[in-house]
C-alpha cells in the first residue's frame, strides 16, 4: 500500500523549506505507551533520504523511544504499545507487508554502548550477510567484510587481525566495528542511539567524520546529547521535549533561529 | 568557618575512635571468615582421613599360591574344587586329618575354584599340565594378614584359631601368601563374600542411570529455560510456573522416588531395579536444578548482545541459538554437571524403585537389574563382615573420585568457554 499519498503534511516539517528531497521514512502522530505511561505524545517527523537527522532534547524526552520505533526494536519490550503511522518508502512498518526481521535488516541500528559480539572481527561483520544469505561463498563474504570495514574506516587498523576478538578493540574501534556490522547488511537507514557517548573526543571525531561520509549512501537518524555534534553532523534537527516533538527543521535554522522558546532554552543551555 | 569545622571534625579524637572501630570491625570479620574456612577444612580433613585410613587396605587383597595339576578327568567333571584342594594339601603334607584339611579349605575363597575354571576357559591348553596359580584368600585370612584380627587372646573369641594362624604364618613365611592389588574390586559385581565383591556393577549401574538422566534432563531443561527466559510472556502463568520450578528444586528426593514408584513402575509397568527407571526419576529430580541454573546463565548474558543481533535482522530464535545460548553455555554446563553430580550421589529415590536389591551381575542394558554407587555403599555399610568395612570406605573413595572428576570438569569447562565482554 502506498501511504505517502494520504499522509497529512506535518505541522512543522517543511513549513519553511519546501522538501526537495524525497522522504525515506515518515512518522505521523506516533504515540508510544509503556504500560499506562505515555512516552511519546504524537510525533510527526519526515526523514529525508541521504540526510542526517539529529534528535536532540533533555534526558527522558523520548528521543531513543522514537528511534527504536523506527526499526521496531520496541517490540522486544514488554508492555510497549505503539500507535500512529511509521512508514518506510511509503509502507507501514507496523503493517502486514513488512516483517520485523526484514525491517531491521533494512533499518540498521548502532547502539549507545559498543556491543560487538564476543567473536572475531571477521565474524562480527560476516554474521549479518550470512544469516540473510547475501554472500554466497567464501570470497564474496571476504569482500563484504572488507568493504564494510573500509567504509567504516576501520580496515587499515584491523586488516591484519581479522581473526582476533572484536571485544579486544578500543572503545572507538568497537563502535566503528558496530557501524561496519550495521552497514554490512546494506541497510537503507541507519539509526544511531548516542553512538559517541561512551567515546573520547578523538574517537568521537572519527565517528562524526564517518557519519558524514556514510550520508552519501544511507539515510541516518542520530540521537545525541551533544549539541555541537548535532550541529556538526546533521542537516535536519528535531528537538524533543517531554514526549513531544517541539520543532524540526534544518539544523542551521534550529541552532541560529529557533522558533520555540523551549528549543532556544535548551540549545543555549538554560535547561536540559 | 565551615572549613575549620570540617577540618577539626576529621582530626578530632571522636573521629579517630570511629575510624579505629571501623578497622576493628573489618578485622573481626576477616578473623571470623578465616575461622569458618579453617573449621570447614578441618572437618574435611577429618572426614577424608577417616575414610582413607579405613579404606586404603581394600585396594590390596591376600592371594594364595597353589601348585595345581589340571587333571583332564576332573576338568571334564568341572571338579575344580578337588583340583584346588589337592594342590593345597600338598603344601601341608603334615596335615592329614579331616578337621585339619577342612581348616585348610577355609583359607581359600569359596570362589577360588571359579578362578581356575576361568583360567581353563581362557587357555584350554593348560589342561593336563601342572601350573602355579594365585587364588584369592578367604576374607578372614585377608583381614588377619592386614592386622585387623588379633592373634592373641582366648582362642574361642578369636576369628582365627591357633591351627589356622599357624598355617597362615607358614604360608606367609614361604611366600605362598602375599597381598597384591585387588583387581576384583574394580572388575566384579556385588557378592556375599567380601573377597569376591566388586564395585564395577554399581559403577556401570550409575553410568547407565546418569546416561538416561542426562539424555532427558539436559535438553528438556535447557529448552524450558530458554523458552521461559527468552520467549515466554511475563504474566501470572509464567510466575506460577517459576514458583513451581523453584519449589520442585527443594522437594525431598524421596518424594521423587515415590512418584517414580507410582508412575513408572505402577502405571507404566517398567521393570524394577532398572537403570532406565532410576534415570527417569533422577531426570525429574535434576530438571528444576538445570532449569534454574540455565535461566541464571541466560539472564547473565548482557541484553546488548540480544539487541545487537536483533538490530541487524536476526530472528529471535537466531539471536538465541547463535549468540545468547553459546554465551550462556559455560554457566549452563556448570549447573548441569553439578546437577549430575547430585544425581550420582543420590540414594533415597532409588530405594523406592528397587535399586537397593542385591545384584551380582554387571548390568548390560538399561532394563537389567542394577544398583548404583551410593546404594552399594549403603548396602556394604550394612554388611557385618569386617572386610566389607574397608570395602565401604574404598567405595566411598571411588564415588568421591567420580564427584571430584565431575566438579573438576565443570570448573574446566567454565574456564575454557568463559567469555568476557
Amino acid at each position: 500500500m502506498n501511504v505517502q499519498t494520504h499522509i497529512p503534511t506535518s505541522a512543522q516539517a517543511g513549513a519553511r523549506s519546501a522538501p526537495a528531497v524525497p522522504n525515506k521514512m515518515v512518522a505521523r502522530d506516533v504515540k508510544v505507551f509503556y504500560g499506562a505511561k505515555q512516552a511519546l505524545k504524537g510525533i510527526n517527523v519526515d526523514i529525508q533520504e541521504n540526510k542526517v537527522l539529529a534528535l536532540i532534547g533533555p534526558s527522558g524526552c523520548g528521543k531513543s523511544t522514537f528511534l527504536r520505533c523506527l526499526n521496531r526494536m520496541n517490540d522486544t519490550i514488554e508492555n510497549c504499545r505503539v500507535e500512529g503511522l511509521i512508514a518506510l518508502d511509503g509502507e507501514d512498518v507496523y503493517g502486514k507487508s513488512i516483517d520485523a526481521v526484514q525491517l531491521r535488516a533494512r533499518v540498521g541500528m548502532v547502539f549507545q554502548k559498543p556491543n560487538p559480539f564476543p567473536k572475531s572481527i571477521y565474524d562480527n561483520i560476516a554474521y549479518g550477510p550470512r544469516i540473510h544469505g547475501m554472500a554466497t561463498g567464501r570470497e564474496e563474504l571476504d569482500e563484504v567484510v572488507q568493504t564494510s570495514l573500509q567504509r567504516a574506516g576501520l580496515w587499515n587498523e584491523v586488516k591484519d587481525r581479522l581473526r582476533e576478538p572484536g571485544t579486544g578493540l578500543s572503545g572507538g574501534q568497537q563502535q566503528r566495528l558496530c557501524i561496519a556490522r550495521a552497514i554490512a547488511v546494506s541497510p537503507e537507514v541507519i539509526l544511531m542511539d548516542e553512538p559517541c557517548s561512551a567515546l573520547d573526543p578523538i574517537a568521537t571525531a572519527h565517528i562524526e567524520e564517518l557519519i558524514d561520509e556514510l550520508r552519501e549512501n544511507f539515510t541516518i537518524v542520530i540521537v545525541t546529547h551533544n549539541m555541537q555534534q548535532a550541529a556538526r553532523v546533521s542537516q535536519k534537527t528535531a528537538f524533543f521535549h517531554l514526549g513531544d516533538m517541539v520543532e524540526c527543521d534544518d539544523t542551521e535554522e534550529i541552532f541560529t533561529n529557533p522558533r520555540d522558546e523551549r528549543t532556544q532554552g535548551y540549545i543555549t543551555g538554560r535547561y536540559g | 568557618m565551615s572549613v575549620t569545622t570540617a577540618k577539626s571534625h576529621y582530626q578530632s579524637e571522636a573521629f579517630a575512635r570511629r575510624l579505629r572501630a571501623r578497622y576493628a570491625a573489618e578485622r573481626n570479620f576477616k578473623i571470623a571468615g578465616i575461622a569458618a574456612i579453617a573449621i570447614a577444612s578441618l572437618m574435611l580433613v577429618v572426614l577424608l582421613t577417616s575414610i582413607v585410613s579405613k579404606g586404603y587396605t581394600a585396594f590390596w587383597q591376600a592371594q594364595v599360591r597353589v601348585e595345581v595339576t589340571f587333571d583332564k578327568a576332573q576338568v571334564e567333571e568341572r571338579n575344580y574344587a578337588a583340583i584346588l584342594r589337592q594342590g593345597l594339601y600338598a603344601q601341608f603334607p603334615q596335615i592329614t586329618e579331616r578337621s585339619g584339611r577342612r581348616m585348610l579349605n577355609e583359607l581359600l575363597s569359596s570362589g577360588a575354584p571359579y578362578e581356575l575354571e576361568a583360567l581353563v576357559a581362557r587357555d584350554p591348553s593348560i589342561v593336563g599340565t601342572t601350573r602355579t596359580v594365585w587364588v584369592r584368600a578367604d576374607d578372614e585370612v585377608d583381614q588377619f594378614v592386614k592386622g585387623y584380627f588379633p592373634r592373641t587372646g582366648p582362642e574361642a573369641e578369636r576369628r582365627l584359631n591357633d591351627a589356622k594362624i599357624a598355617a597362615v604364618d607358614a604360608m606367609t613365611a614361604s611366600g605362598a601368601l602375599v597381598q597384591s592389588f585387588n583387581t576384583t574390586l574394580f572388575s566384579a559385581g556385588d557378592s556375599r563374600e567380601a573377597e569376591q565383591a566388586g564395585i564395577w556393577g554399581a559403577v556401570v549401574g550409575s553410568l547407565l542411570t546418569l546416561l538416561i538422566t542426562m539424555a532427558l534432563s539436559v535438553p528438556i531443561g535447557i529448552a524450558a529455560a530458554v523458552y521461559l527466559e527468552e520467549f515466554a510472556p511475563k504474566n501470572k502463568w509464567t510466575d506460577l510456573i517459576e514458583v513451581n520450578i523453584n519449589n520442585l528444586a527443594a522437594v525431598p528426593s524421596i518424594i521423587f522416588g515415590l512418584l517414580g514408584l507410582a508412575v513408572f513402575l505402577g502405571f507404566f509397568g517398567l521393570p524394577r531395579s532398572a537403570p532406565v527407571v532410576g534415570g527417569l526419576v533422577m531426570a525429574l529430580m535434576t530438571l528444576p536444578v538445570i532449569i534454574i541454573s540455565a535461566r541464571v546463565a541466560l539472564k547473565s548474558v548482557p541484553p546488548s548482545i540480544r539487541e545487537a543481533a536483533l538490530g541487524i535482522g536476526a530472528s529471535p530464535l537466531q539471536t538465541v541459538t547463535h549468540h545468547v545460548l553459546p554465551l550462556a553455555m559455560p554457566g549452563i554446563l556448570t549447573g548441569t554437571i553439578i546437577g549430575m553430580a547430585r544425581a550420582l550421589g543420590e540414594t533415597a529415590p532409588l530405594l523406592m524403585i528397587g535399586m537397593v536389591a542385591f545384584i551380582v551381575d554387571v548390568p548390560h542394558g538399561l532394563t537389567d537389574s542394577a544398583t548404583v554407587l551410593p546404594v552399594q555403599i549403603y548396602m556394604w555399610a550394612d554388611s557385618p563382615e569386617r572386610a566389607f568395612t574397608e570395602r565401604t570406605s574404598a567405595a566411598i573413595m571411588i564415588l568421591l573420585g567420580f564427584l571430584i572428576l565431575m566438579n573438576g570438569l565443570a570448573v574446566f569447562l567454565r574456564k575454557k568457554f568463559e567469555r568476557r565482554w
